[in-house]
């Protein structure tokens, strides 16, 4: 910096000039090399694990193998996959998922986290209750529902409760009606505990002043909760909101440990099922490919469209 | 040392271990030429029993070192993937992605996977009595289903058929004729109605319906039906029709009319096999072999099993699925590695009296010997005439729990082309059925007739 103070800015000549750019240029590049070096892995691992798995998944979907030999066949495959019968119930079932899934997965974590942000003891022991699910690794926590909660026997654990209440017993998994509940309540149980401690996390970040002046204004407690905690976490629930749609429209691991696959006559095949049926059950890499792009590009605009209203309301 | 210095040492590490990382995976770790440092020919194999099957694996090693020891120039690394040595979508997967083991493991329906993938070699110059001794005596119908183009792609190491397989223990229970099973499939209902009212969560009847199992059992009772899964000329589905219909209504009718197949379904491989180990199930369509993994795999009683042929609808079956598995080889083997292949292949699979065909070790170690199958020899061969001395000599299966499966031989038809894409379609139908009391047959049908024309049309 000595040099550029020494001589002033008006006499300098343009060949003075152009050395002191390079240098700061220089200087700004080395400083900034550990930043780059740093970001190197990220790059390196997104390009070989995201990026080109996603571009090579692109070029599949308008190619066919055959005999070890790969052609172009231009939008076939996407011809071929929508007209598969089970294209439009993977997609109505996954939509069905969504919903549900927002309805219970995304209304009951809220709740419980008032609730918990509520209590003034034990509040700690019941937040490890609730987040323990989570540790458990899904597959088990899955099994687990198959076959201790979900048999369809008399012997299993909700159909004994039903039973017990002299409620009518429900055969779950092998129910087409059922099938899609018992899968959303089964991935609430597993997943809420995540949820719940992010968005216990932002209610205790709520001044506490604004609960007082809500309770001087006379309101109740549902009101405190419409006008001072919905609006105080609104950007934590529509961050929420967004990642849960776009987790759950790719749910596949229900249906393939709690329905074996399919399920009842595709009562259970998402879209993400169905893309593994293609590829590993039908030997159609190429279908896979394509369904997979069709639900990159829903997902993508949902996003998009999502993020858009959302950023307009802030 | 200072925070930016930190970062710095950080992040040069960080490159050069990304550096490293890429180095060695630009690197191959084997020989191209399949040697070992020693000069020995290398080559893995896969379906080594896993942990969970101790007497199997400790036979499989046994052998291992066996072999070795007469073929000092080999070495065999062996590769273990799971109880079901091709489970469909791990078998796509390792094959897409080229992580099969040099000599692999298959169903007599992956040939054209196989092909397709580009992974397939051809054997044909080095399938010879030189390097399997008992080559010329295997059932030439067996190497035609490896063969496409007039070229061998794999060597058949055990070939089945399907028939009815019965707990003798809950015929005797229910009252029935141990001596005088099911003929027909009206006389499976009645049977599974008596086996299902002994409570205690017995199923009568049990079927498949899901992990590519259901197609395959759909499969074998249609052909039981005189039917077909595709046209002669493997164009289109040929199951929507009258004896599709009554494959899946014979099974609605046991299901929901006597509910004697039991609340739950949905069952794959292992969960039938399991069922069938612990007890609780009646009857179910299988080869012969499903009572070796009843005992090895599930820790049942063989004495418990007895087979009879496929029922057929009015009267005897008008035919059964037959299939089997074998051995292909990776496309980029030295020929080396090919003939190492096809000797541990010849010792562990095709020599009467070693491997599957040591009866003397089996019988020491309570497994079933004395099973009508594999059939891999023709009729009237040297080795042929081996095996059954050394099955008879080392017989534990009474004789008569397999006599009337013997003694009555179904057509045996092979399996369609595409089997396994076409098992997941079929899936469908046969869970429809088994868990949906209101099941429109016609319906399922027909959308697994759409599905698998789309299939073939696809795979040209």
């Amino acid at each position: 910096m000595a040099t550029m103070t020494s001589v002033p800015e008006t006499k300098r000549t343009p060949r003075v000039y152009a050395v002191k750019v390079q240098t700061r240029r220089g200087r700004k590049l080395r400083d900034n090399l550990t930043g780059y070096a740093f970001l190197i892995g990220a790059i390196f691992c997104f390009a070989l694990f995201s990026w080109f798995p996603m571009i090579r998944g692109i070029v599949m979907s308008f190619q066919h193998t055959k005999r070890g030999v790969t052609s172009w066949v231009g939008f076939d495959n996407y011809t071929r996959i929508v007209q598969d019968p089970s294209f439009w119930t993977a997609w109505k079932n996954t939509f069905y998922f969504t919903v549900l899934a927002l309805i219970l997965g995304y209304l009951v974590p809220f709740v419980v986290a008032i609730l918990l942000n509520e209590l003034r003891h034990g509040k700690g022991y019941l937040r490890i209750l609730v987040y323990l699910p989570v540790m458990l690794p899904p597959a088990s926590a899955l099994f687990l529902f198959k076959y201790y909660a979900y048999d369809p026997s008399d012997a299993g654990l909700f159909n004994a409760i039903l039973k017990f209440l002299h409620l009518p017993t429900s055969e779950w998994m092998q129910s087409p009606t059922m099938t899609m509940p018992a899968m959303v309540l089964a991935s609430t149980w597993m997943n809420m505990g995540g949820a719940v401690l992010i968005y216990l996390a932002s209610l205790q970040n709520i001044p506490g002043e604004l609960y007082e002046a809500a309770e001087l204004d006379g309101a109740g407690i549902f009101r405190r909760i419409w006008n001072v905690t919905i609006p105080q976490t609104r950007l934590i629930l529509a961050l929420l909101a967004m990642l849960q749609i776009v987790a759950t429209m790719q749910v596949f691991i229900e249906p393939l440990i709690l329905a074996n696959g399919a399920g009842t006559q595709d009562s259970a095949t998402s879209v993400a099922y169905l893309i593994y049926q293609h590829g590993f059950f039908q030997n159609d890499l190429n279908g896979a490919a394509a369904l997979g792009v069709i639900m990159l590009l829903v997902l993508a605009a949902f996003s998009a469209v999502y993020v858009r209203l959302t950023t307009k309301q802030d | 040392m200072s925070v930016p210095q930190y970062r710095k040492v950080a992040a040069i590490a960080l490159v050069a271990g990304l550096g490293f990382s890429l180095t060695a995976c630009s690197t191959k770790g084997d020989d191209d030429s399949g040697k070992s440092a020693a000069g020995k020919t290398v080559i893995t194999v896969d379906c080594q029993p896993d942990g969970s099957q101790k007497d199997l694996l400790k036979n499989w090693n046994d052998d291992v070192a066996a072999f070795e020891k007469e073929n000092p120039d080999i070495t065999i690394k062996s590769v273990s993937v799971g109880q079901q040595c091709n489970n469909p979508p791990d078998f796509t997967a390792r094959l897409t992605g080229g992580t099969q083991t040099d000599v692999f493991y298959g169903y007599m329906t992956d040939l054209q996977q196989v092909l397709d993938s580009g992974q397939a070699l051809d054997i044909t110059q080095y399938a010879t009595k030189d390097n399997i001794p008992s080559w010329d005596s295997v059932d030439p119908a067996l190497k035609a289903v490896f063969t496409d183009g007039g070229k061998i792609y794999a060597v058949p190491t055990k070939n089945y058929s399907m028939g009815l397989l019965y707990n003798k223990t809950l015929f005797t229970k229910a009252g029935l004729d141990v001596n005088n099973p099911p003929k027909t499939w009206a006389d499976v209902r009645t049977a599974a109605k008596k086996i299902a009212a002994l409570g205690g969560g017995v199923s009568g009847y049990s079927e498949y319906s899901a992990g590519n199992t259901g197609g395959w059992h759909f499969t074998a009772e249609l052909y039981s039906q005189g039917g077909q899964i595709l046209s002669a000329d493997n164009k289109k589905a040929d199951f929507n029709n009258a004896q599709g219909k009554q494959v899946l209504q014979n099974l609605k009718d046991m299901r929901y009319g006597d509910n004697s197949m039991g609340t739950r379904q949905l069952l794959q491989w292992a969960d039938l096999l399991t069922n069938a180990a612990g007890g609780k199930v009646g009857m179910f369509v299988g080869a012969p072999d499903a009572t070796t993994a009843i005992v090895q795999q599930f820790q049942g009683k063989y004495q418990d099993w007895a087979m009879a042929p496929l029922p057929g609808q009015d009267g005897a079956a008008k035919g059964t699925l037959g299939g089997g598995e074998g051995y292909f080889f990776r496309k980029d083997l030295t020929p080396e590695q090919v003939k190492a292949g096809l000797k541990w292949i010849a010792f562990e699979k095709l020599t009467p009296g070693k491997g599957q065909f040591d009866y003397a070790r089996a019988k020491t170690q309570n497994q079933p010997v004395g099973l009508p199958q594999p059939l891999l020899f023709a009729n009237g061969t040297e080795a042929q005439k081996q095996e059954l001395d050394a099955r008879k000599a080392n017989q534990n299966v009474p004789s008569e729990n397999f006599g009337l499966f013997e003694a009555t031989p179904v057509p045996i038809k092979g399996e369609p082309v595409n089997a396994q894409a076409i098992y997941a379609v079929l899936d469908s139908a046969m869970s429809g059925v088994l868990t949906n009391p209101n099941a429109n047959i016609d319906e399922l049908l027909k959308t697994a007739e759409t599905k698998t024309n789309q299939l073939l049309a696809s795979n040209g």
